[in-house]
């Protein structure tokens, strides 16, 4: 008899072989980390169905197994290494291996030279990934599975990473796209990532096997993976126990005595310690006492409607709920719902409003406002008289409870949102950009993974007596903190009491990055769901030290603040918003097409109500809503992108030279098409890069945790190829220009030294003469000479002379370039003051002009109603002076520079925004820098963090709070 | 230009009673470079401080994007600073500041921001840089110093790499260990003498401890061998990699770290290869050769000492590493650790220690050119590499990495024995 358990990090799988090889007994279950308890109830489990089986060969596998396996000593196999075992036993003509788990995702190539990949610390794109999507769309896996055989198109969904997906989906629900295209896209995501992670340029062909619970569970996922790969791969039998099955035949099995053994792993409890913290509360009196003290900030929710029916309706519909509010003349609330947003608002509104109808005949409502990601959605639909950016919806409730309110926290489903409020006003906006790990959802998702309703988990770690200390991270790593936990005994009472506590510490550390309670703030209101749980205000207030201020409705408060807002705004007499009549023949019809207007060729969905009304999402520009008639806009990074156009491909007798669009090419291309063209080569650049160039590439990328705009480089690199040119040119290079900004003038080390990734990992290049030799365009007078010497490596008959007047003429025209760039600057700012237009100076480098890097931010901006300058315009209008950190980049000098500028004008309409991409550690120390400069002259900073998302709500509600607090712009009030 | 008028500046009369707190790195070689500079009349404090709260304070004060060795390093000084143990008006800091295109040339003033946090800008920051980028009156890097902290970091790196390869084997368990302690007091005493720093000197103690670790009873077993590259702290230090080197002790496989020397060597060297590949002056071009040529007097001293006894691996000269690294890598790539970590992957491949974990904080910029980037195309010239790059950031969890490390093990072992788990011979 031979015994296989594998300990997975979400659910238990056991085999046993009877002595003739054949399997006994199988059994699989998810073990919600009681390891030890569950894995003896399937030993118990196994021995019975087995007659006879007293003695058995024992081994684990499976990454939450390794210390149950270590300290009882029983043989451990890496998992990889036991699904080789048993995919050879039972697939011998297998060529790869793919599996999915709960947390992990692995490729195994084991024909020719064999090769194990396994999932970095990033667990995009895994079950856990699937999981978390299907409850955000509020079905289950197999739902998810079936809607995607049905669908008709997918979107373009982040696969790197769960939070990045979910605001992508999130914001293609609000659009009122599809769950079935929304499914396939999920899934399609999946691959991608799949790929994108492991496969690392080696290809994936032949005899494809698919292993691991996602992948028996979901044909379809096996669908999308035979799809993108162009196989044919099979799911064997049993293919979720191929891990267990692996443990059983391997070598390394033991003997033991069955029921000895088992007795051991019923009694296991790991001697490792985890690092425990303070409890919540330590008595029940304690926590009658907080009870008390914050039942005092409450509005009644019951109200009457007064005499006259007088009404006031605010709507809030967020990431994952939608909640919407009718108060009366005394802003008391009469009627409220908090619904679960499961994708698309507009019937959870047209049910809410149908309802209050009903219960309120009478009623007359005034005015009515809507807030949050459905904002425009709402408002379109039902015909609601005002939109209102979130923070200003928040600021205006809070104010209600705590009139000297000087900050406030907001902790949503998916979105942390803080604001300081000085002087009345919204003084600085903290949101969480990239991460989710401070919010509900992350609660949310921990409890469902253990097998629970959210609140009812939150309140679980109220008198834990010794909560897990889980630190401040990443939702994706937080698996694995929570599972090390569970490894080390913590029970599920202080693994509550420890994500609250989490909870609270990403939004301070990781989101607003306190170091001292202290500068948060005297009068601190807390609102959103997430803090209905008094674990996680509890949290909050032994976080930070003092007492806060929660409001009864702390939930609601979005939607309350609408209410008010609307009241407050209303100069009229009677609302617009849909009657009742108008309300029972209310119908919606959601249309998806793709937007010709121009090349990005968006996906629109197309939202048509019965009042004829129309509301277009899923549009980078307003092309597709104002039909042609386009209002003028200054932008800076279009006419850098003109400039860049005007240099056309041309052929040259020395043969056809391919330039990659990226990187620092945005900026350099002028000089080096001048240089080759000088010398008698025809100059080429790639596409511009969209998502297809991007997958066209993926499969190469060694490094997934580099920045978006290096990623982009290898399907640059495949686009190039394809036109077969006689050389690429792409040189390494340590040194920039010198501007005379800094303390040295480095590129960093991405932009320097990519050419050696892509020379290292795309194996086409290899027919190809790529040249990426190391350039000093720094040293003018060394470089013809340099420049000389490699050429001649790869072309013969090219003299030092032609180089030289080659090198002058490129010299020449990238200072051409710049001045022109800086002059339109210019021209700009004076005539943004001459029309009393605020200006955006859009900061980042020279690759964030890129629209698939930028996502069009610079557009939205002029559509607030801004205009859009560039750093590299403005950077050399300050002299040079001292920094906090050192100023050895070139193109971060610059955005110091441009920060200096803002700061010394004293002109409120002249502002920053900067732009940093996912990943750039240069950013970590730039950002903190930029910020410093502006603020200690008062100035606001805006950082937006970019990746390969697409989704531009988060930004606009940025953008919209910014320009809502200087009083500027479309936002003016 | 980075804010020099309103910096702190450690003046000659600090240099009397202050204490200069110095963050941990490599633990033989630090303790080491403290004695060298305790000869030189500095107090210095050498923390030891480990633990979660190291963690905590780093988070706390320190950029989270920013690279973890910042983070840590930080972390640490802060932690010291809220120990209570010092007299915040009688002490200072110190940290290196490489002056490369990578981020790290920027800790110092992360830690001048951490400290400004808290109100104790008072605080003196030292730099300790060859790049000429701060200085101060009461802390002179001299030619003397200089000369002692190499000689120091090359004793480091000699007990490093003979430790590594007799703790294994050692028939009487602690006897590598106690070798250590037992040169360290020792060298510690000579340094105070200001003895052990000529060449000749440093000739005759390398022998001494060759011999003297040659003299420490093995046993004859097979033991897998893996060798450590990586971003330089993480690399070194125990506090950032998780104690992997005694990970891998447990796991019964015998460990190799490259030194800290060829990472000296290849920062002078940078200087020249600039030179050669875009131009500069004369005068440079000839104190760094003579810079170079002298950091490599050591290392020549180092690898003849260690060649005299058969059982132990000798390290390549960073000739030889610079000849490796050419055939995947351009020798103009130079911040961070450089083509130099592409090297040390391939050496330690050819000199029997194919397997290699990569270490690297997450999101380190040179490591996804030449860590990760570079696994590829060094596979290709040594099919035999067998490479694990693992993550290590203030969220990464032991279990993650140490099953990655894990499962490179297997393949290792399997490789080793010639059979595969199953039993299989490969075909």
């Amino acid at each position: 008899m031979r015994i296989g358990l594998d300990v997975g990090s979400t659910t238990l799988k056991c085999v046993v072989y009877d002595d003739k090889g054949e399997l006994a007994f199988k059994a699989y279950e998810r073990h919600y980390s009681q390891i030890a308890e569950k894995a003896a109830q399937m030993l118990a489990a196994a021995k019975e169905q087995c007659a006879g089986m007293e003695q058995a060969a024992l081994c684990v596998s499976g990454s939450a197994g390794m210390g149950l396996a270590e300290d009882l000593k029983i043989p451990f196999v890496q998992e990889v290494y036991a699904t080789r075992t048993a995919v050879r036993h039972y697939v011998p003509k297998a060529d790869v291996v793919i599996e999915l788990g709960g947390e992990d995702a692995k490729i195994l190539f084991l024909s020719g030279a064999m090769e194990v990949r396994m999932n970095g610390s990033c667990a995009g794109g895994t079950g856990a990934f699937i999981d978390q999507m299907s409850t955000l769309l509020n079905i289950t896996p197999e739902e998810l599975n079936r809607l995607s055989g049905e669908s008709e198109r997918t979107y373009s969904i982040a696969s790197r990473c769960g939070v990045f997906a979910k605001s992508d989906i999130q914001a293609l629900l609000n659009q009122g796209a599809q769950k079935k295209d929304i499914s396939a896209s999920i899934l399609t995501a999946v691959v991608n990532q799949t790929v994108a992670g492991l496969a690392q340029g080696r290809e994936i062909s032949g005899n494809v096997v698919y292993l691991g619970g996602p992948l028996t569970f979901l044909p379809q996922l096996r669908e999308a993976f035979d799809r993108i790969l162009k196989v044919e791969g099979a799911c064997p039998e049993n293919s979720l126990y191929f891990v267990a099955m692996g443990a059983a035949l391997s070598q390394e099995v033991a003997q033991f005595e069955l029921s000895e053994i088992m007795e051991k792993i019923r009694h296991y409890s790991s001697k490792k310690q985890y690092r425990g913290s303070e409890a919540l509360f330590s008595s029940q009196e304690e926590y009658r006492e907080f009870e008390r003290r914050h039942q005092q900030d409450s509005v009644p929710t019951n109200a009457p409607l007064l005499p006259g029916g007088k009404a006031f309706v605010g709507i809030d519909a967020g990431s994952t709920t939608v909640k919407a509010v009718a108060m009366n003349e005394e802003e008391e609330i009469i009627f409220s719902r908090y619904l679960p947003n499961s994708g698309n608002p507009v019937p959870l509104v047209r049910d809410f409003l149908a309802e209050l109808y009903s219960k309120f005949p009478e009623i007359h409502v005034v005015s009515s406002a809507s807030t949050g990601y459905g904002e425009e959605i709402v408002k379109n639909a039902f015909g609601l008289d005002l939109g209102v950016v979130e923070t200003i919806a928040h600021f205006t409730a809070a104010k209600k409870f705590e009139p000297e309110v000087d900050f406030i926290i907001d902790i949503g489903g998916q979105d942390i949102k803080c604001f300081k409020i000085k002087n009345e006003t919204i003084d600085n906006i903290f949101l969480n950009e990239a991460c989710s790990s401070g919010c509900g959802s992350f609660l949310q998702t921990f409890a469902g993974a253990l097998g629970y309703e959210m609140g009812e988990f939150a309140r679980l770690g109220l008198f834990a007596g010794n909560p897990v200390d889980l630190g401040s991270r990443c939702t994706v790593f937080m698996n694995s903190s929570v599972k090390q936990a569970q490894k080390d005994g913590a029970s599920i009472e202080n693994i509550s009491a420890g994500l609250s506590m989490s909870v609270v510490k990403n939004a301070l550390y990781k989101v607003i990055r306190l170091t001292d309670a202290k500068t948060l703030g005297n009068h601190i209101v807390v609102q959103g769901g997430t803090f209905l749980n008094d674990a996680v205000l509890r949290a909050f207030e032994k976080e930070i030290g003092h007492p806060v201020t929660r409001p009864s409705v702390a939930g609601l408060m979005g939607a309350y603040g609408a209410a008010l807002y609307a009241k407050e705004r209303a100069a009229w007499e009677k609302s617009k918003m849909i009657d009742a009549q108008g309300l029972a023949s209310f119908s919606h019809q959601v249309k998806a097409v793709t937007c010709n207007g121009c090349e990005n060729h968006c996906r629109l969905t197309v939202n048509t109500f019965t009042n004829g009304a129309r509301y277009i999402a899923g549009n980078r520009c307003e092309k597709p809503l104002q039909k042609g008639k386009t209002q003028v806009h200054y932008n800076l990074y279009d006419y850098k992108k003109q400039l860049l156009d005007a240099y056309r491909p041309c052929e040259g007798p020395r043969g056809r030279i391919g330039i990659p669009m990226g990187l620092n090419m945005f900026e350099l291309y002028p000089f080096w098409y001048r240089f080759f063209t000088a010398l008698g080569f025809g100059v080429f650049h790639s596409p511009e890069s969209d998502r297809k160039l991007y997958f066209k590439g993926q499969h190469t990328i060694p490094s997934d945790t580099v920045c978006y705009p290096a990623k982009l480089m290898h399907g640059h690199i495949e686009e190039l190829l394809s036109e077969k040119p006689d050389a690429i040119f792409y040189p390494c290079m340590s040194y920039n220009f010198d501007e005379n900004l800094g303390d040295n003038h480095y590129n960093c080390p991405v932009v320097a030294y990519y050419p050696e990734v892509l020379d290292a990992n795309v194996a086409a290049l290899a027919e190809t003469k790529f040249i990426y030799d190391y350039v000093g365009i720094h040293r003018p007078k060394d470089f013809p000479k340099k420049m000389c010497g490699i050429l001649a490596k790869y072309f013969s008959g090219i003299t030092e002379k032609e180089v030289k007047a080659a090198a002058k003429a490129a010299y020449e025209e990238y200072s051409a370039h710049m001045e022109r760039i800086r002059q339109k600057g210019k021209e700009y700012l004076a005539l943004a003051k001459e029309k009393d237009l605020p200006v955006i100076i859009l900061s980042g480098r020279p690759y964030h002009l890129d629209s698939e890097v930028n996502h069009g931010i610079d557009k939205l901006i002029c559509e607030c109603g801004a205009v859009v300058v560039s750093e590299d315009s403005v950077s050399d209008l300050v002299e040079r002076f001292p920094t906090g950190v050192l100023n050895q980049w070139t193109y971060h000098a610059r955005l110091y520079a441009a920060a200096k500028y803002v700061a010394q004008s004293g002109d409120p309409r002249l502002n920053l925004v900067q732009l940093v991409s996912f990943g750039c550690g240069v950013d970590a120390i730039t950002g903190d820098e930029v910020r410093s400069i502006l603020e200690r002259e008062g100035r606001i900073y805006t950082q937006i963090k970019i990746d390969e998302i697409t989704n531009l709500g988060a930004v606009r509600i940025r953008l919209r709070s910014l320009f809502a607090a200087l009083n500027l712009g479309a936002e003016k009030v | 230009m980075a804010e020099q008028t309103s910096r702190v500046q450690f003046t000659k009369e600090m240099k009397k009673d202050y204490t200069i707190i110095t963050p941990n790195m490599a633990p033989i070689h630090f303790e080491l470079i403290k004695n060298v500079l305790q000869s030189f009349g500095y107090k210095i404090e050498l923390l030891r401080t480990t633990g979660r709260e190291i963690v905590d304070e780093g988070l706390k004060y320190v950029h989270n994007d920013t690279c973890y060795p910042a983070l840590l390093s930080i972390g640490q000084m802060m932690h010291a600073l809220h120990s209570g143990k010092y007299d915040l008006h009688k002490v200072a800091l110190v940290m290196t500041q490489t002056g490369g295109g990578c981020r790290a040339s920027n800790y110092i003033h992360l830690l001048r921001k951490a400290l400004k946090r808290d109100g104790l800008e008072f605080i003196p920051v030292i730099s300790i840089n060859i790049s000429g980028l701060e200085s101060n009156p009461g802390f002179k890097i001299t030619l003397p110093l200089l000369r002692r902290a190499i000689a120091a970091l090359t004793y480091g790196d000699l007990l490093m790499l003979l430790k590594n390869q007799t703790k294994p084997y050692e028939v009487t368990a602690g006897e590598s260990d106690a070798l250590v302690e037992e040169w360290l007091k020792k060298l510690t005493r000579l340094f105070e003498q200001g003895k052990a720093f000529s060449q000749r000197e440093v000739r005759e103690y390398f022998d001494q401890i060759a011999r003297s670790f040659a003299g420490i009873q093995l046993e004859q077993k097979e033991k897998l061998k893996v060798g450590i590259v990586g971003e330089i702290y993480v690399k070194y230090s125990p506090l950032a990699n998780n104690g992997l080197e005694n990970f891998l002790f447990e796991q019964g496989c015998e460990v190799m770290v490259p030194g800290i020397l060829g990472f000296m060597i290849f920062k002078v060297d940078n200087r020249l290869e600039d030179i050669a590949l875009y131009g500069g002056s004369a005068a440079k071009k000839r104190v760094c050769t003579l810079l170079k040529w002298y950091f490599t007097k050591y290392e020549t001293d180092l690898i003849e000492s260690v060649k005299k006894y058969p059982q132990f691996t000798a390290p390549a000269s960073y000739e030889r590493l610079k000849e490796l690294a050419g055939e995947v890598i351009g020798h103009g790539c130079k911040m961070g650790e450089g083509w130099l970590l592409t090297a040390e992957m391939m050496e330690l491949v050819e000199s029997g220690y194919e397997n290699v974990v990569c270490t690297q904080p997450f999101g380190c910029l040179p490591n996804h050119i030449v860590g990760k980037g570079m696994i590829r195309k060094v596979r290709e010239v040594l099919p035999q590499a067998n490479i694990v790059p693992i993550d290590y950031d203030a969220s990464a969890t032991k279990v993650n990495q140490e099953n990655r490390i894990k499962l490179m093990l297997a393949v290792a072992q399997e490789r080793h024995t010639g059979k595969d788990v199953d039993g299989v011979s490969p075909a």
